[in-house]
């Protein structure tokens, strides 16, 4: 038996207005108009498919610091940071998984996310892994005016996949592989090049998706009509519900694909709708996801009602969400405006390699010191430790600060120093159980932040050296909204 | 405990560039003005020198690094030039350095020369630092205003103290300085502005607006030391001697433990604690006839009036409100304008400070003197709250 035990989703919080977009672009694409509804979820400037994918991943692990159970990662995107680096070392590293684990990007096509799902099954099945973790996230790039920058939305998905059922059951697989190339994209780091969507459907998606899904079902014993929640990613419009027409999979078995609300999060998107489906089943129920990509990749999954519950999950990263009507800021965060951004912003940020290996788990795990004789927790790690009446020598345990529960203590709004998106808000943060970080702050607007403010700690890109392609990662703290509205309550009170 | 540096150093001579936007002028030009006037006052000629100390900030401008350039720029006696660098409080260690050498006896006379060219960036505000490898890869993209904001915020929460108000307190904190430095004609900014003007001003880094932020200025100032009874056999009478040389560097206790409040200096009250004892003061409010701080930002300026144990703990907003510090207050604070007026070449910024003091106990501060100064102190910070170094100096009327 195999299954997956828990899952976990993230969405940024920011929510383009399509309306927003399609008026911007109505003099030279007056046909996307009739796009202009509802919104699609967007990426802060410091936000990747990578970083999307821890957070997905932190929301199926839970706050535990112990991952050590987790014993092979498999991290799916089509638009991952580097194309050699092992971007799930470093998905790793900010969990602090253990280096004993095996990893691997799978990328390659849109259905990816599933086949990385497929993967980390199989491995558990066949007794290669105890414990998988899957995390999968998309961040498009699309051209401005364009029918996919209305259709995509960022997010991500993760799933611990274990030998016990857990949250779902897998019933069967179905793959078909076949080079229909729908649309590409080349190794410059470009733009998708599509082809003729009536060719698309016709000739791709409804050709290949059922024999997948057919074999999937049959593999797992199950009868289309038995099929209770059938996830099928699309931008086309009722994709899914002429798929499940002949597949005889029920109408009301089709999912909402979430376009209305955060569009299309690419090869994550699959793994997306399945996790909302784990967090509306009943037990029992039979699950079906499916997604195309030079063929298509099937599941079938009997939900049991058990397995761990994420905090946010894909419902919770829906319900977290702030509309942005500015157009601009989207093209800006995503690279497609040349803007001046003065001279504070030429400073070079080539990284030390050197210096970024031998602070591993500091830059990248969040990882700090506590002291064996007082119990000092400080960040970062030093060999002498920072209480002031014990400078105790060696003493010091890594402690892991990611999943603890802080606040600002201190704060400005900087307008004066570079950001992408100013003002640059940063300040002291200290943490529930001590330690305390000064750090960028994200998330927020003008007058969201003061001292006392509640945060939690976000995984994101600190900055990015476009000379050389490299992105760094750390930490920053986001405003811990849950926490902030249990705090006014309790005010209130 | 060590006997400290009370009484044993006089100052012979100090010089001061005018501070500003010095297009006309590259550091060696800024620092011959202010060497010239310091060895004029002192009455020396270069053979006289046997040491030198040499403080400048940012080596990726101006001057580079080493202390070839000043010993190039004045065409020193191949004399040792020590270069030294400590964030903003460069200048005081300059002087600390010259000071030390002739307590030690190794020197009869000393100079200590700080400079800072920083209207070479191409923009406004300090350039942008080289934090190392390690640095970078963690702390915010920050900046001073940003940094120095942060007291602001910490110290409303912990003295309850409402935005409004502390906005207004910090507002006069500038308003003071720009009275003060219309009287200066050295000062890079010499014009008086009003409470309306700063509080309506463009945001730097909240709550800091742009007249809550000090002068980006080159400029370059200049001591000469020697013993007291050096001095007096140079004919020098009404001697201005050194009470006290104090800093004090963080360790980590602010940005690491779980102690410190974020609302002040924690080196700063330590470095005034041990400035008070070596000079043998033991009333600060009353004995302390004059400060320069470290007004990098208003609300640096409005902490330290606290940590410096002049106003009480969560009292110095109010204090600063009726204008204790003022020119006919108390205790006044920048005199000469500040680093808000007068300017911030940081190298140069610590000895800008004593040369202030040094002209007031002289007697020779024109327009600004003040009647009988006996002590005047000087508070020169480095670095960012959660992490500095802090300088205190007092010097004062001989026999004092």
């Amino acid at each position: 038996m195999v299954g997956i035990a828990a899952w976990g989703a993230y969405a940024p919080r920011l929510r383009l207005s399509r309306r927003a977009v399609v008026e911007a672009n109505a003099w030279v694409a007056p046909n996307l108009r009739s796009k202009g509804k509802g919104e699609r979820s967007m990426a802060n400037w410091d936000e990747d498919a990578l970083t999307m994918a821890v957070e997905a991943a932190r929301d199926a692990l839970g706050t535990a610091d112990d991952r050590s159970q987790i014993d092979a990662l498999y991290f799916a995107s089509t638009t991952a940071p580097f194309a050699d680096r092992l971007n799930a070392g470093i998905v790793s590293a900010a969990l602090t998984l253990e280096k004993s684990i095996s990893a691997s990007d799978v990328t390659g096509s849109q259905r990816c996310g599933l086949t990385a799902l497929g993967q980390a099954l199989a491995a558990v099945q066949g007794g290669v892994a105890r414990a998988a973790l899957v995390t999968a996230g998309e961040h498009r790039r699309t051209r401005a005016a364009s029918a996919l920058e209305l259709d995509c939305g960022d997010g991500a998905a993760a799933f611990v996949v274990t030998a016990d059922a857990g949250a779902a059951e897998l019933l069967g697989r179905g793959s078909v592989t076949d080079d229909f190339v729908d649309h590409f994209r080349g190794n410059d780091g470009g733009f998708d090049y599509a082809w003729e969507e009536r060719w698309i459907r016709d000739e791709g998606i409804v050709k290949l998706v059922p024999p997948a899904v057919k074999r999937a079902l049959e593999a797992a014993g199950v009868a289309a009509s038995d099929v209770a929640h059938f996830c099928f990613p699309s931008t086309f419009a009722g994709m899914a519900a002429t798929l499940a027409k002949g597949l005889g999979i029920r109408p009301e078995a089709v999912r909402d694909n979430l376009a209305a609300v955060m569009g299309e999060a690419g090869c994550a998107h699959g793994p997306i709708l399945l996790a909302h489906a784990l967090e509306q089943a009943q037990a029992g129920e039979i699950i079906v996801v499916a997604q195309f990509g030079q063929g298509a990749e099937a599941l079938v999954f009997r939900a049991t009602g058990q397995g761990t519950r994420p905090a946010r999950g894909v419902s919770g990263s829906l319900a977290d969400r702030q509309e942005e009507t500015n157009y601009m800021k989207f093209l800006t965060f995503n690279g497609l405006v040349e803007w001046d951004k003065g001279m504070r912003a030429e400073k070079d940020n080539k990284t030390a390699l050197t210096t970024l290996y031998r602070n591993e788990d500091m830059i990248l795990g969040l990882v700090g010191g506590r002291c064996r004789e007082t119990g000092v927790v400080q960040f970062p790690r030093t060999r002498i430790s920072v209480a002031p009446n014990n400078p105790a020598v060696d003493t010091q345990e890594p402690y892991r600060f990611a999943e603890r529960r802080a606040s600002v203590l201190s704060y400005s709004a900087d307008y004066l120093t570079f950001s992408m998106a100013p003002p640059n808000h940063y300040g002291m943060i200290v943490f529930e159980g001590g330690g305390r970080i000064m750090m960028d702050i994200t998330d927020v607007s003008p007058g969201d932040v003061d001292t006392g403010l509640p945060v939690k700690m976000v995984f994101r890109i600190k900055d990015v050296d476009e000379k050389r392609g490299f992105v760094r990662y750390f930490w920053k703290a986001a405003p811990d909204r849950s926490a902030q509205a249990a705090q006014t309550a309790v005010a209130a009170e | 405990m060590a006997k400290g540096i009370r009484d044993k150093v006089a100052i012979l001579g100090m010089g001061c560039s005018k501070f500003g936007e010095r297009w006309d002028a590259g550091p060696d030009d800024l620092m011959v003005e202010a060497y010239i006037e310091a060895m004029s006052d002192a009455g020396i000629e270069p053979s006289q020198l046997d040491a030198a100390w040499f403080s400048t900030h940012v080596d990726e401008m101006g001057t580079g690094k080493g202390g070839t350039p000043m010993s190039i720029a004045l065409r020193l006696p191949n004399i040792a030039v020590t270069r030294v660098e400590n964030f903003c409080a460069s200048g005081s260690e300059a002087f600390r350095g010259a000071v030390y050498a002739v307590a030690s006896g190794a020197a009869d006379i000393a100079i200590a020369l700080g400079v800072e060219k920083l209207k070479d960036t191409g923009y406004g505000g300090l350039p942008v630092a080289n934090p190392g490898t390690l640095t970078p890869q963690v702390m915010p993209n920050g900046s001073a205003p940003g940094n120095f904001a942060q007291l602001a915020s910490a110290y409303r929460a912990k003295h309850g103290v409402s935005k409004d108000d502390l906005k207004r307190a910090i507002a006069h904190v500038s308003v003071k300085s720009h009275a003060n430095g219309a009287k200066n004609s050295k000062a890079h900014l010499q014009k008086p502005i009003t409470v309306d003007q700063v509080l309506n001003a463009p945001m730097i880094a909240e709550p800091l607006g742009l007249f809550d932020c000090c002068g980006v200025s080159d400029g370059a100032a200049c001591a000469i030391v020697t013993t007291p009874e050096i001095a007096r056999a140079m004919g020098k009478k009404n001697l201005t001697m050194v009470k006290a040389l104090q800093l004090s560097v963080s360790n980590g206790y602010e940005s690491q433990y779980n102690g410190w409040d974020g609302s002040h200096f924690h080196t700063a009250r330590i470095a005034a604690g041990k400035a008070y004892r070596e000079a043998g003061i033991e009333r600060p409010r009353e004995q302390i006839s004059m400060i320069e701080v470290h007004d990098c930002f208003s609300i640096t300026e409005l902490v330290t009036m606290e940590d410096l144990f002049i106003s009480p703990e969560g009292q110095g907003w109010r204090d600063v409100m009726d204008g204790f510090y003022d020119a006919d207050g108390g205790v006044p604070c920048q005199i000469d304008g500040g680093l808000k007026c007068f300017g911030h070449p940081i190298g140069a910024s610590g000895l800008r400070m004593l040369y202030e003091m040094y002209l007031q106990l002289q007697g020779r501060a024109g327009p600004r003197q003040l009647k009988d100064p006996v002590f005047g102190m000087t508070h020169n910070l480095g670095g960012a709250p959660a992490s500095n170094v802090c300088s205190v100096a007092i010097i004062g009327q001989e026999g004092a």
